[in-house]
């Protein structure tokens, strides 16, 4: 590791953040089944939830399934929470993205509880997540979830949630 | 009875995201719900283990809650979940089904509150158990 070294250039920064992202996205089929997708600027993370029409849950208000909420944001939830898990191994070359096959990645962490605060009725178009993680330690974690669509300020959902960390040896 | 049984599938056909999770109502009466969600490898969280993702089990739950409400002997004309709280006590064994038991125990004009608990096939040890308030819409 060269401490005083010229910087990387930014196109191999950027391509070992993004194929480690995706690596840790793509592996979970339930993702793939929401459609949900990240951006990521430095560290963090959106989660954004492409709106499809199996998603409604009052076909009368055409409002979103309180479900596919709540899996929203347990996503967004685990993901950034693994992301920031995961990050400085990442960047110190411990985690290798850059071999032919897929990245060996930790396990994901476990959600012990989730608590959901359902503010107003999710509208039938895109919706947007990011998570704040309150604290990250070696066994626990816990974290915070906002939900938006239109409006950043205008939450339609909120949930906090505390999580299991997988541990060195699984 | 028939007709109950056709009620029941109806309600959750009407759930474009219940019924994409493959969910069959077994039971609506009283305030009291139990609704089934068939393993599928689409819903899995871990690739690693198969376990099937949280988020799914939340789906489950929240639909099972919202039909206990709806349920209820004081008939209300609609409900939204206001808040949801779940618990995962254990990891569902992968390729088994989960159902969810849901009741109702109170109601008020505005209010109705609910718990409920999940279990794979091995019925008495719960997988999640979750508690929640939902609104109460206009009585028909």
């Amino acid at each position: 590791m060269s401490v005083r070294g010229k910087p990387e250039a930014v196109h191999i920064v950027k391509k070992r953040r993004d194929s480690a992202l995706r690596a840790l996205v793509d592996g979970v089929p339930y993702i793939k089944f929401l459609g949900i997708e990240f951006d990521r600027r430095g560290d963090e993370l959106t989660g954004v939830l492409p709106f499809s029409e199996k998603f409604i849950g009052n076909p009368m208000l055409s409002a979103l399934h309180g479900g596919v909420t709540a899996s929203f944001l347990e996503v967004t939830s685990i993901i950034t929470l693994s992301w920031a898990y995961l990050w400085d191994d990442l960047e110190a070359g411990i985690i290798k993205v850059d071999g032919e096959g897929e990245p060996t990645l930790p396990r994901l962490p476990k959600t012990i509880d989730f608590t959901l605060d359902y503010l107003r009725s999710g509208l039938p178009r895109d919706a947007y997540a990011r998570a704040r993680i309150n604290r990250l330690g070696r066994r626990y974690a816990s974290v915070q979830v906002d939900a938006w669509q239109d409006n950043r300020d205008k939450l339609f959902a909120q949930a906090t949630g505390h999580f299991l960390m997988p541990q060195r040896r699984d | 009875m028939l007709d109950k049984l056709r009620m029941a599938e109806q309600f959750i056909a009407a759930l474009p995201y219940s019924a994409a999770l493959g969910m069959k109502l077994e039971e609506l009466n009283d305030g009291v719900s139990v609704i089934a969600m068939p393993y599928d490898e689409r819903f899995v969280g871990d690739p690693r283990t198969g376990v099937i993702h949280g988020g799914a089990v939340s789906a489950l739950m929240d639909t099972c809650c919202g039909a206990a409400v709806m349920s209820h002997p004081s008939n209300p004309g609609g409900t939204a979940t206001i808040d949801l709280r779940i618990e995962y006590l254990r990891i569902a064994k992968p390729g088994q089904r989960i159902t969810a038991r849901a009741e109702c125990y109170h109601v008020t004009r505005s209010v109705a509150f609910v718990r409920a608990t999940a279990h794979d096939e091995e019925e008495d040890n719960p997988v999640a158990t979750a508690t929640g308030s939902f609104t109460v819409e206009g009585r028909r």
